[in-house]
């Protein structure tokens, strides 16, 4: 039981830790991976505290085991949507360069 | 539900054929929703066979049979709509093929969603719903689908959390066992606070609604349509598995108005923004913010009625009509701004003469929309209306009563741009699938009002008020 | 056999109204074909009632719409004088319509409304429920804004806008009465009274109020007038439909119901709230025509004329007296006839001779001698000269005020009358005494088809209107119909 505390506690300090950068990081890169970091606190603290009497619990670790693959997929997404974010800047970037007569975006 | 699944992955291996599994997977769908509508009440699947709690367990209540038979209805005509008339920007073929794979896998989510009573299933399917709509949102505009992207992911977290926390107090995420074991205590409070948190960003319940406009203004129509009328509702059904199914001894009928207040608040905060917009989508993106609040603002009065049945069918009812209209009405917007020569409202003049079929689907969404009669948006309202009066929430009347005006404002606004004489439209009228499908959805939406009692009675089904605690199979 | 009979006087106005949606303009000769077929038709049904209720049947069709409340639709004899009514101006102002319009743009869209306001305008009449009647309520309001704003001109959409925001606000209102009462005593249904007496008289006045009030609002009781005359920017079929009919009638139409059959005379008395609606109905009644004596556009005129006429009806209900009923109830057909005249004849000056304003009718009468004598008849009725239909109306209210012990009533109906005849009879006066302006060219009035049906349908109901009067004693009248439905009730 101790251990599965110290687990779920050292998840909620990730959790925690994981928000702040979220809410005072301003790059979206960077912000995807303070989610990732919040994510992990939140499967620490399932596998923690759902450890039960019965030290290899089947249960919560299929729940931390799917949920990790749904956070790997989604951090993938978002990186790949924010990669594409910006090219598409640079693309309008140089795309309105070279002719310099037309006011810019 | 596996078949739509069984379709992404063709349609993603189809590539540029993809397009044509709409065909096949409309109707087929449509079946399955009618199947499902009408098997024995007490039914439930366990896939794969495994026993609770690690076995996933399908239960087609009420709820589930009116969302998945909406959804089928709404995905199928949307995509007959696209097939006809392409979601890209101009010169992104490789856009439009992307669009195919993720309607399957925003249908597959929403019905696996609306099916299953498994916490932390809800939490898989939630993901794969975010998933799809954000890059549905992604098609039209992609920071405002980054931003949609960031905030659910959050809301996820924070589902997540609160479904960690359940794990930990009572080692079970099935809806039906919680019921049983269900303590208020701190430990409980604070999942459900935390789910409910993540859920409302999900529906974009205000004032978490932030994203909602941006994101599904800029989206291309059919992606739009698909946004505002399915992706938005299953975050308010998980809401309704939460609250009224896993922790009705928990939630008293005070807390529901945590839920009932803001929901007020976005009736009147989503009219009065839409009435003051200048964009046609944002208008109409607007007016999902303030039907959302509808949805949320019906479960007090769910929860006070004494025979809540006429409340729950009238928040049924709302939702069905809310996901027929709304579908119907971006994709008439957006053949209405193709057609136009701007996207402001303004500049809808002459097209009620130029594509008066589409300008009908659009009136006829917004009669259902504005909840006059006969439409379901009326029935659903009235039902509404009668549990508030009956248990004397006049204030919550008093706002359904206003919202309906102020929705009658803004609609009416577009409709009369669209009377106004005005410069000839680019496109020429055409009838076919694409003018057809918002036809048909509105239609639909109004004849729910017709159907009143069939749809009341089909809601009822193993709804919690029903038998509480008793529901499982 | 006919126990759908009412539900076919409602599905046969859709047929209608889908054909006129679908069919392309080219095919024009087949949609008018369809119009005045479904009409015609729609009056055979009617007959067929009539005829029927004279042997006592009652015609009820019922569907369970909600757990708990019922649509149906039933044929009492207050619902079929409305029903009649409707239905036979219906086929007149569609003949006049087809030629008021002949090749104007957008027509798939005018009748195709129009067919959607005239069922809303039966079903109205034929709702047995209040739940029923709210539906088709809004149905009317939906179905009408398009044809209000049908020419898509600045005006044209102003008045819409105005429209539907008098129109929603009073629904809303009404709404909320309705369901408020039925939280109290469960659905409402109108042959079947409920039991008001253990609900404190407060709540009831306040339920009356929010109902009236909405109601007011179509009826165009003041203060709620303000979208009538901004409606005249509508095209004359419109016009004469909204006012005769449809809109203006529909609220009228309700505010009996409510009188009658929701809260039934004695309760209404007990509470006291007849005399103050009748304050209200004469206050209306006397501002109208002041209002119509100020106006120069002959429609406006018309249209204040309407604010005016509406008001006797709510009158009538509102003083409870047996002849008071009766009047009221006969007005509400009397006035149809007679309004529905003037406007078609209305429509015919404009369009024929580009007449709007009053100034301009100098010598219609030479020029248009069967419009204006049409014209002259309806004029006279409004003013109550016998023996035109409207003489009846007004004898009937007028003793029924004094039945009633209101004699302020009657002076509120002898100075309507006074003010009726101060903005009718100088129409009148130039139209048939003054010469025509020289630069005006002679026309043949009923040269062509089209012009026979535009100006024949106003002849029809002036000579109806005329006939209404002279045999009023005769039972299939619309007085002897209004003796039936007002004994019904003061049994």
């Amino acid at each position: 039981m101790v251990t599965g505390h110290v687990y779920a506690l050292t998840g909620a300090v990730l959790a925690g830790l994981g928000l702040f950068a979220f809410i005072t990081l301003r790059h979206t890169l960077r912000q995807l991976l303070a989610i990732n970091v919040v994510g992990a606190g939140i499967f620490l603290i399932l596998g923690g505290l759902g450890r039960g009497a019965d030290a290899t619990d089947p249960f919560p670790q299929a729940l931390v085991i799917t949920g990790i693959v749904v956070a790997v997929a989604l951090t993938a997404f978002g990186a790949a949507m924010i990669v594409r974010l910006a090219e598409a800047r640079v693309a309008t970037k140089a795309a309105t360069r070279p002719d310099g007569g037309k006011p810019g975006p | 539900m596996a078949v739509p699944l069984g379709f992404m992955l063709a349609a993603l291996l189809a590539g540029r054929a993809a397009r044509w599994l709409i065909l096949p997977a409309a109707p087929a769908m449509a079946g399955l929703a009618l199947w499902l509508a009408l098997v024995p009440a007490d039914a439930a699947y366990l896939v794969g066979h495994w026993d609770l709690p690690l076995g996933i367990l399908l239960r087609p209540d009420g709820v589930a049979r009116l969302m998945v038979a909406a959804t089928a209805l709404v995905i199928g005509a949307v995509g007959l709509h696209a097939l006809a008339d392409p979601p890209e920007k101009a010169g992104n073929a490789a856009q439009a093929e992307t669009f195919w794979p993720l309607i399957y896998l925003l249908w597959a989510g929403a019905n696996a969603g609306f099916l299953t009573t498994d916490l932390f299933n809800l939490y898989v399917t939630l993901e794969m719903v975010s998933l799809a709509a954000v890059a549905l949102a992604a098609m039209g505009s992609l920071e405002a689908a980054l931003r949609y992207f960031m905030i659910a992911l959050v809301g996820s977290l924070a589902y997540l959390l609160g479904v960690a926390l359940l794990v930990g107090r009572y080692n079970t995420v099935d809806v039906t066992l919680l019921s049983q074991v269900a303590q208020p205590d701190l430990a409980t409070m604070l999942a459900l606070g935390l789910m409910t948190a993540g859920l409302l960003i999900k529906a974009a319940l205000f004032p978490m609604h932030g994203w909602l406009p941006p994101a599904h203004a800029a989206a291309p129509a059919p992606a739009s349509a698909l946004l505002s009328a399915i992706a938005v509702k299953l975050g308010f059904v998980i809401l309704l598995r939460l609250w009224f199914e896993a922790f009705p001894a928990v939630s008293g009928q005070t807390a529901l108005h945590v839920l009932g207040g803001p929901g007020a608040l976005a009736v009147i905060y989503g009219s009065v923004q839409a009435m003051r917009q200048q964009r046609l989508k944002a208008l109409v993106a607007y007016s999902t913010v303030a039907q959302v609040g509808y949805l949320f603002l019906a479960f007090p009065l769910v929860a006070g009625a004494p025979d809540p049945s006429g409340a729950w069918a009238g928040m049924m009812l709302h939702a069905v009509a809310h996901m027929l209209a709304k579908a119907a009405m971006f994709l008439a917007a957006g053949l209405m701004l193709k057609a136009a020569a701007g996207d402001r409202i303004g500049d809808l003049g002459g097209l009620a003469q130029s594509m008066p079929m589409t300008v009908t689907a659009f009136g006829l969404a917004a009669v259902s929309l504005m909840g006059l009669p006969p439409s379901g948006g009326f029935t659903g309202k009235f039902l509404l209306l009668n549990a508030a009066i009956a248990q004397g929430a006049f204030l919550y009347a008093g706002v359904m009563i206003l919202g309906g005006l102020l929705a009658a404002v803004y609609f009416f606004r577009a409709l009369s741009a669209c009377f106004a004489a005005g410069p000839a439209p680019r496109a020429p009228a055409t009838l076919g699938v694409r003018t057809a499908a918002p036809l048909v959805l509105a239609g639909l939406a109004i004849v729910m009002g017709f159907g009143g009692s069939a749809l009341h009675n089909l809601s009822a089904i193993a709804a919690p008020w029903a038998a509480p605690g008793a529901a499982a199979p | 056999m006919m126990t759908f009979a009412p539900l076919l006087l409602v599905l046969l106005p859709v047929v209608a109204a889908l054909v006129s949606f679908a069919l392309p303009e080219r095919l024009s000769a087949w949609r008018n074909a369809a119009n005045i077929g479904v009409a015609f038709v729609k009056l055979l049904v009617v007959a067929y009632l009539l005829l029927q209720a004279q042997a006592g049947v009652v015609f009820e069709w019922r569907y369970e719409f909600l757990p708990g409340y019922d649509f149906v639709l039933r044929l009492d004899p207050l619902a079929l004088l409305f029903v009649t009514l409707s239905v036979f101006l219906w086929l007149l102002t569609t003949i006049y319509a087809i030629a008021y319009f002949d090749r104007g743009p957008n027509l798939p869209r005018f009748f195709g409304f129009f067919n959607l306001c005239v069922l809303a305008a039966t079903g109205v009449a034929m709702s047995g429920t209040a739940i029923t009647f709210f539906l088709f309520y809004e149905l009317l309001t939906l179905a009408t804004w398009p044809l209000v704003a049908h020419r898509g001109d600045d005006k044209s959409l102003r008045a819409g806008q105005i429209y539907l925001t008098y129109t929603l606000a009073g629904s809303v209102a009404f709404l909320a009465g309705i369901l408020w009462l039925q939280s109290l005593v469960g659905a409402i249904e109108f042959s079947a009274p409920a039991n008001l007496g253990a609900i404190p008289p407060l709540t009831l006045t306040l339920i009356f109020i929010l109902c009236i009030g909405g109601l007011g609002v179509k009826a165009a009781i003041i203060p709620f007038h303000g979208w009538l005359p901004e409606a005249m920017a509508a095209p004359a079929p419109v016009s004469a439909l909204l006012h005769a009919v449809a809109v203006v009638k529909a609220g009228a139409f309700g505010i009996v119901r409510v009188i009658y059959d929701v809260y039934g005379i004695g309760t209404v008395a007990e509470l006291g709230l007849g005399v103050p609606l009748a304050a209200i109905a004469s206050a209306t009644i006397l501002y109208g025509s002041v209002q119509a004596l100020m106006q120069s556009d002959l429609k406006k005129r018309l249209a204040y004329s309407t604010v005016s006429q509406v008001s006797y009806i709510v009158l009538g209900a509102s003083l409870i007296g047996p002849f008071a009923v009766i009047g009221g109830l006969v007005h509400l057909v009397h006035q149809g006839i007679m309004k529905i005249t003037l406007f078609m004849c209305a429509g015919a000056l404009a369009n024929r001779m580009g007449i709007t304003a009053i100034a301009e009718l100098d010598g219609a009468g030479r020029l248009m001698p069967v419009t204006m004598a049409a014209f002259s008849v309806g004029a006279l009725g409004m003013i109550g000269m016998p023996p035109v239909a409207g003489f009846i109306s007004k004898w009937y209210l007028g003793i029924g005020a004094l039945q009633s012990d209101a004699a302020w009533a009657v002076a509120v109906l002898a100075g309507s009358s006074l003010l009726n005849a101060a903005y009718f009879l100088p129409l009148l006066y130039r139209a048939w005494l003054l010469p025509p302006p020289p630069g005006r060219p002679a026309i043949a009035e009923l040269a062509t088809t089209r012009d026979r049906m535009l100006i024949l349908p106003a002849v029809v109901t002036a000579v109806v209107s005329l006939g209404a009067g002279i045999f009023a004693s005769l039972s299939f009248s619309p007085l002897g119909w209004a003796t039936l439905v007002g004994l019904g009730y003061l049994r």
